[in-house]
């Protein structure tokens, strides 16, 4: 058996980790890039959104090395995503890739639902063990959001363009190549040393943070590289969902304590949106109304066209931007868009926010 | 002469234009792109120049457009800015106070709007083909008309047809159709307009407050019958500036003019740079899975300029020096 699963931001590192841990053969697919979009685009149905298309295109591109086994993600409520897994796996049984298929649903009522499809996987491995392989998993989806964040931090500061994502692809091969407790430990300094050494310069910064749906605001080919682009323009962001704080939310049912929950996003958007929509809709209305309590200089909201829950949020965002006064700007993905016309509206409402920051003289 | 240039460089149009040390307009090109820009920028630069008395000083160049930092690299700029700040300048600066800037070029459409002088919110809209200079120039072609006559006929309505707008395809469906009920050309072109304000307001203002005074630039602000809808619909005054076609160009040198208050020289390599060679080429790199594809930029055989490298593996090779970066300008 050789697994692969879709690509999402640097998931795989943490997926990787759990299935070598347990002695499972793994298959990343090439990063998302031209080539698998385009193969995925050309096979997906025209409305189906991007997440579809490029998970497609990684599995089309994995199974040519060799892949056998897809193992993905489900859903439930109002949103797609739910049955992408099938839709993928007709859509590649029709192209003629022989794929095994294992969904992860997140567990509805007890997590043991999900360890009993990751056994399912794992076979020869004692519970206990495969315990451990979800922990180390885990804490590798920490460090990396940890070093994100750091780099989040660095790019608006850093002293030579470019030093800060250098550093945190190197960072990030570290930690990927850490395979036991032991090694990942030295692996956690050795990163963090690494965006220690990037030169910063202190200078005029705004604080914007990144809202929507989960895949476009992770997966960094499909918001053309959104983080690296804003910090280029001296901005430091913050996303509303990283990786391992989902994983706790939503495969183990808030276990872990003290971490941020997307609950308080839904609470927070009550006086605009006091039900479920389907996805992270509520979420994105409610992350909205904390960032502006944190008081962030702007937002930008991430969705991929299509995506139902996201235009209901995109719909009542202005009153949340009227209501709170955080700038909101909707950016809207798919195989259409043109770097071009990203970076023309992430300059203009950069431009905007510094403007406005600098006419209230708000600028430390 | 001393004075500043302004350069915007569009999928459709390359526009140059040179504003005297009073910041008035003393020369405006207006040139087809044509999928080549810089070509296209060569021949603007070498025809100003032929128009600018021999002793001209540039003393700051802007660049604007989605051609911007190739424009940039190549002509040496001071300021390079996106098209929404620079529309709103050249707006500002053509009518001041005012607080709504309508912009409707041929691929795109734009709303600014601005209050005591600063953008205060802006909308795009680059993916609806309908209420772009283009679908007027096709629907023109279509019913053989001149674009200049176009807006003409549309003041000649006596009863405007109401026509679906909400989508080039359906809006040119609908008007075959309305043709075919016999409706006069008057009104089929005064509907024709109608909708795509209608679409533009629905599309890119999305209910946003349009407060007067309202500036409309852009190529499109040449038709008569696209002012007398937005005049209509909205129940305000339009107005349109004198140089409406090439406000970016103008914005992107008053802000040139700006920065060069700062006492800063400029960087202007001069319009000796209109003989040199240059040349764009691109290749894909296999350094790892990313695949990027690598755009280059030649000056007479020298690479002067790579960007579409995720890992700054090409870009970087280039900034020598200490490639300290301006952030937030
Ligand atoms: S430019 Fe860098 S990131 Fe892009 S393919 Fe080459 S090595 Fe990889």
């Amino acid at each position: 058996m050789r697994v692969t699963f879709p690509h999402m931001g640097n998931l795989w590192i943490s997926l990787k980790a759990m299935l070598t841990y347990l002695g499972v053969q793994v298959i990343v697919p090439p990063p998302c890039n031209k080539q698998a979009l385009q193969a995925g685009a050309k096979w997906a149905p025209e409305f189906a959104c991007l997440p579809l298309k490029l998970n497609l295109g990684n599995f089309i591109q994995a199974r040519e090395m060799g892949a056998d086994t897809i193992v993905m993600a489900g859903g439930c409520g109002p949103c797609r995503f739910g049955y992408y897994a099938q839709v993928e796996h007709v859509i590649l049984h029709d192209l003629g890739y022989n794929y095994q298929l294992v969904v992860m649903e997140p567990p509805e009522k007890h997590i043991g639902e999900l360890l009993q499809r990751i056994k399912y996987i794992t076979g020869q491995n004692s519970w206990w063990q495969v315990m451990q392989g979800i922990r180390f998993g885990f804490r590798k989806a920490c460090l990396v959001d940890q070093l994100e964040k750091r780099a989040f931090y660095l790019r608006p500061r850093e002293k030579r363009s470019g030093s800060t994502d250098k550093a945190l692809q190197e960072a990030l091969a570290t930690v990927d190549a850490a395979s036991n407790w032991r090694e990942l430990e030295q692996a956690k300094h050795q990163a963090m040393q690494r965006l220690d050494e990037v030169k910063t310069v202190q200078r005029p910064v705004l604080r914007v943070a990144l809202i929507g749906e989960i895949y476009t605001l992770l997966e960094p080919f499909a918001n053309l590289e959104l983080e690296k682009r804003l910090g280029e323009m001296g901005v430091e962001v913050d996303r509303s969902i990283y990786l391992s704080e989902w994983i706790n939310d939503h495969l183990f049912l808030g276990l872990v304590r003290g971490m941020r929950s997307s609950k308080a996003f839904s609470q927070a958007a009550a006086p605009y949106l006091a039900h479920f929509v389907g996805g992270h809709g509520q979420e994105s209305v409610g992350s909205a109304v904390y960032y502006a309590r944190q008081g962030y200089d702007g937002a930008i909201h991430v969705l991929p066209f299509t995506c139902m829950p996201e235009i209901v949020a995109m719909g009542i965002l202005p009153r949340v931007s009227q209501g709170t006064g955080l700038p909101v700007m909707s950016l809207i993905v798919d195989e259409h868009s043109g770097a071009a016309g990203v970076q023309t509206r992430l300059e203009a409402f950069v431009d905007l926010l510094a403007r406005q920051k600098r006419h209230k003289g708000a600028f430390a | 002469m001393k004075g500043f240039l302004g350069i915007d460089v569009g999928s459709v149009s390359t526009n140059l234009v040179f504003l005297d040390d009073d910041r008035v307009v003393q020369h405006v090109l207006y040139l087809r792109t044509q999928g080549r820009p810089l070509q296209t920028l060569q021949e603007g630069l070498k025809k100003l120049s032929r128009l600018l008395p021999p002793k001209t000083v540039v003393r700051g160049v802007g660049t604007t457009g989605s051609g911007r930092h190739l424009a940039g690299v190549m002509v040496g700029a001071d300021v390079i800015k996106n098209e929404i700040t620079t529309h709103a300048v050249a707006a500002s600066a053509a009518v001041p106070g005012v607080q709504t800037v309508l912009e409707i070029g041929g691929q795109d459409s734009k709303l600014i709007i601005l209050r005591h002088g600063l953008v205060v919110d802006f909308a795009m809209n680059t993916v609806c083909a309908a209420g772009t200079g283009s679908f007027l120039d096709q629907q023109a072609a279509r019913l053989n008309l001149p674009v200049d006559q176009f807006g003409e006929l549309a003041l000649s309505a006596t009863s405007p047809v109401r026509i679906a707008g909400r989508c080039a395809v359906f809006a040119e469906s609908d008007m075959i159709h309305k043709q075919q009920m016999g409706h006069s050309l008057s009104d089929i072109v005064a509907g024709l307009c109608r909708a795509l304000v209608r679409n533009y307001l629905n599309n890119v203002a999305k209910g946003k407050p349009l407060l007067p005074p309202i500036v409309f630039q852009g190529g499109v602000a040449a038709n008569a019958g696209m002012r007398q809808a937005f005049a209509e619909i909205l129940g305000q005054e339009i107005i349109v500036p004198p140089n409406y076609h090439v406000m970016g160009a103008v914005g992107a040198a008053l802000l040139a003019a700006e920065h060069a208050l700062s006492g800063v020289p400029s960087r202007f390599k001069g319009f000796k740079v209109a003989q040199h060679s240059f040349a764009t080429g691109g290749f894909s790199c296999h350094g790892c899975p990313n695949n990027c594809e690598i755009v280059e930029i030649r000056e007479e055989g020298q690479i002067i300029a790579r960007w579409g490298d995720r890992c700054g593996k090409w870009s970087q090779e280039l900034d020598s020096g200490c490639g300290e970066v301006e952030k937030i300008s």
